[in-house]
């Protein structure tokens, strides 16, 4: 096999990788506001995340670089294409990564308010925002013959990128929704978060086939097999998921909703392959691994250390969910 | 509006901005593990608790500098594709390599491991909490030393070849080990022991001035931090003296307009205070010490220093028509600032460590009041140090390879680049003053107590 190849999996791992793990950081962060009034619950909730959000944001920056190190042109093309949505994006990180810090150090309920809303803003562009621009990857953008994108802001929204957009909101609702049911005690918000939790699932899954209908309409993804039962066995883990969610939230519909976010993201990016950015202009124009690649020399590099650093990233990463791996209570944010 | 030049300032403007911060986290993690080892490894019980105390309060202020530090590098990674994209093209091949290598190594490491250390203190044993302050701080330092590979490799190009339309890398290893590296590394390492240390005296002086229950804890930090910023202080100079003689080889166009030097001469003279005249490409007056630069670089009063104008000559001739000379006013300012902040830094560094050595500090109370309004010294000379180093290299940005002005995104806007622009700046001024205000707020209200008499002897 070779190394464009290899990169072209590995991109579909950190992808795979970032939307399961900041998945259920936005969904608690999007949730969080409509559990509880209070502050103190706010906390709670909140915390459940604060030691891991950190780390789990890293596999999006990580998949940002490896974009940049394997795919150049991708990367060049990708990031100046959705220029002003990922200012957006950006200012909604950049609240949120601050809110985290900030929140706790004043006890003045207004200030709180005020993070509070920065990290519900900072979850909640950011995963509507992926959504968007996953779907227009897919569904093709003016990129002319120099790779250079010939639209403007208002191109990147269409009926179906917006789909994508809730899509990928309610879905990350609900994998947070399923995460803090592992992750408190209370019994009384665990009720709560599950009310919302079946509410954004069963939209999540409505919304979810009206986007497969559009990605059929719009797309070629679908006319691949592959691509094809993976999206179908998303809908099925999904279901599957909701369904145990609704009777007795835990371990196993977590489990089954983390498979379908991973399917779906390996759905896309098997529906993609060998392309990363499809144009509408011409066919000849979409960014593949090929004309998109960087040099086999550098490739081959990145391939050693990803292969030798991937798995240690992993294996500590695992161990703070481990250390973390008790119920959140009141005591613990109590001392913090 | 030019969407070039509006890039052009958010760059800078971010960059200045996520600059603030990363210097003085490098230094304040390592500050943080060297305490919390202090405190894992005393035997005396009336300072065990303290010294926790003292790693939380560091390690506080630590953190709210560190979460402005990661969220405005982002930015930072974004904006290569998206202001600068043509760059990305060009130099993806190589230029994109330590940045991934930096996200693998260097971003997990510091960010998985500061959640176990900030959640983790009843969670783990305290040698193994203190073994993730460690971990942070490798983790700090390791992205410092790959995005200043990168950068280097923007200041004195090595292990490439340009081919294909692009430029493609042929050696990773010399790309690693670009002698560039080792005098930016150093520099930067030691910029940030020298910007916590200066932090670290300005708040001890602060409570010990004004809070009485803290008075004898703050002693000791003082009397450590001075050392401490010494240490740094000392290794800027050192690294900084060694990697300008360095750049006589690697950037000579750098060099000359550090010192405003538009003609060569030898021996070349110091030029202390200049009235630079840009437009002429000359001096309009100036205060020299004869001698003196080519003393400095190297070693001996003689020795010829290739002057600007003689270097935009050599250039036109390799690259064609155009203008090489960087910002010659803006250089040559900006490294005698921070050359100076350097000094004053020394010379506190020296007062501290010797008064709190002697046990005479009480006797300088105006000492003590003065410190934290020094504060500034070291975010000054950390940008006016940034700006020799990037605005030296322009024209270019990659020295020889591509210029500035080829690398912009060829999609964007003005207006486009305005509003993003105007909304981080205003954003990030948002965000400075929360952070100070909250950082000043657990300054004042957080007290140490320390038994004295235990104190003396501790």
């Amino acid at each position: 096999m070779d190394y464009q190849v290899i990169w072209f999996i590995l991109i579909t791992v950190l992808f795979t990788g970032f939307f399961f793990l900041e998945g259920f950081d936005y969904g608690v962060g999007m949730l969080a506001p409509f559990v509880s009034k209070r502050e103190e619950d706010r906390s709670l909730i909140l915390r459940t995340i604060g030691p891991v959000w950190d780390g789990n944001e890293v596999w999006m920056i990580t998949a940002g670089g490896a974009l940049f190190a394997a795919f150049p042109h991708v990367y060049a093309t990708m990031f100046s294409t959705f220029y002003m949505a990922l200012f957006l994006m950006l200012v909604a990180l950049i609240l949120r990564g601050v809110a985290f810090e900030l929140r706790t150090k004043e006890k003045c309920p207004c200030w709180q308010k005020l993070w509070d809303a920065a990290i519900f803003i900072g979850s909640i562009v950011p995963a509507f925002l992926w959504g968007v621009a996953v779907t227009d990857l897919a569904a093709g953008l003016p990129i002319g013959e120099n790779m250079v994108y010939q639209g403007n802001f208002l191109n990147l929204l269409s009926p179906y990128s917006i789909c994508g957009g809730m899509v990928f909101v309610l879905v990350f609702a609900y994998h947070g929704a399923s995460f803090l049911q592992l992750r408190l005690a209370d019994k009384g918000l665990l009720y709560r978060i599950q009310d919302l939790g079946k509410c954004a699932g069963s939209l999540a899954a409505i919304a979810y086939v009206l986007y497969l209908i559009l990605t059929w309409q719009n797309t070629d993804l679908l006319a691949r097999p592959c691509a094809m039962g993976l999206f179908i066995a998303t809908a099925v883990f999904f279901l599957l998921s909701l369904f145990l969610f609704m009777k007795t939230p835990g371990k196993y519909s977590f489990v089954l909703g983390s498979l379908a976010i991973a399917s779906v993201t390996l759905g896309f990016f098997a529906g993609m392959f060998p392309r990363l950015m499809v144009s509408s202009l011409s066919p000849d124009w979409s960014l593949t691994i090929t004309n998109a690649s960087s040099t086999e020399y550098t490739l081959s590099i990145m391939t050693v250390a990803a292969f030798v650093l991937v798995p240690v990233v992993l294996v500590y990463q695992i161990w703070t969910y481990y250390i973390f791996r008790k119920r959140i209570t009141t005591s613990d944010v109590s001392h913090y | 509006m030019d969407a070039l030049l509006l890039s052009r300032w958010q760059f800078a403007i971010t960059t200045i901005y996520h600059f603030l911060f990363v210097p003085l986290t490098l230094g304040l993690t390592i500050w943080v593990a060297l305490l919390e080892t202090c405190y894992v490894r005393t035997k005396r019980p009336h300072w065990k608790e303290p010294c926790r105390q003292l790693v939380k309060f560091f390690g506080t202020l630590f953190l709210i500098n560190f979460s402005l530090g990661v969220v405005t590098g982002i930015v930072q990674e974004f904006h290569f594709g998206m202001n600068w994209s043509e760059y990305s093209r060009f130099m993806g091949d190589i230029f994109g390599a330590p940045l991934a290598l930096e996200a693998l190594t260097a971003f997990f490491l510091e960010s998985t491991f500061l959640g176990i250390w900030m959640f983790g203190w009843d969670k783990l044993s305290p040698k193994v909490h203190c073994l993730c302050a460690w971990l942070i701080a490798i983790g700090s330092n390791l992205s410092a030393f790959w995005i200043l590979v990168a950068n280097s490799f923007m200041q004195h190009p090595v292990g490439y070849v340009v081919q294909n339309g692009r430029a493609e890398m042929n050696d990773f290893l010399a790309l690693v080990t670009n002698p560039y590296v080792v005098g930016e590394y150093s520099h930067a390492l030691f910029s940030g022991i020298t910007s916590a240390g200066l932090l670290v005296l300005a708040v001890s002086a602060w409570k010990y001035v004004h809070d009485e229950k803290s008075r004898n804890a703050f002693r000791h930090t003082l009397k450590a931090g001075a050392i401490y910023l010494a240490i740094g202080v000392l290794g800027v100079m050192g690294s900084g003296h060694m990697h300008t003689q360095y750049l006589a080889e690697a950037n000579p166009m750098k060099l000359a307009s550090m010192e405003a030097l538009w003609e060569d001469a030898d021996p070349a003279p110091f030029a202390v205070m200049a009235v630079i005249d840009q437009n002429n490409h000359k001096n309009a007056c100036e205060i020299k010490i004869p001698a003196l630069f080519s003393l400095m670089l190297y070693n001996k009063p003689e020795g010829e220093v290739k002057g600007i104008n003689t270097i935009n000559a050599e250039m036109t001739a390799k690259y064609g028509n155009g203008d090489y000379r960087p910002d010659v006013l803006g250089m040559f300012w900006s490294f005698r600032i921070m050359v100076a902040c350097g000094g004053a830094m020394l010379l506190i560094a020296f007062a501290v460590a010797a008064l709190s050595h002697l046990n005479r500090l009480e006797q300088y109370p105006c000492l003590l009041k003065i410190l934290p309004l020094t504060l500034p010294l070291p975010f000054l000379a950390n940008t006016a140090g940034w700006f020799v180093a990037e605005g030296g290299r322009q024209p270019w940005i990659v020295v020889g390879l591509q210029k500035t002005a080829d690398a912009l995104s060829p999609n964007l806007t003005g207006l486009e680049v305005f509003l993003t622009m105007t909304g981080f700046t205003l954003l990030y001024l948002l965000l400075i003053i929360a952070a100070l205000y909250v950082a000043i707020r657990y300054i004042k209200k957080t007290s140490i107590p320390l038994e004295s008499h235990e104190g003396r002897d501790a």
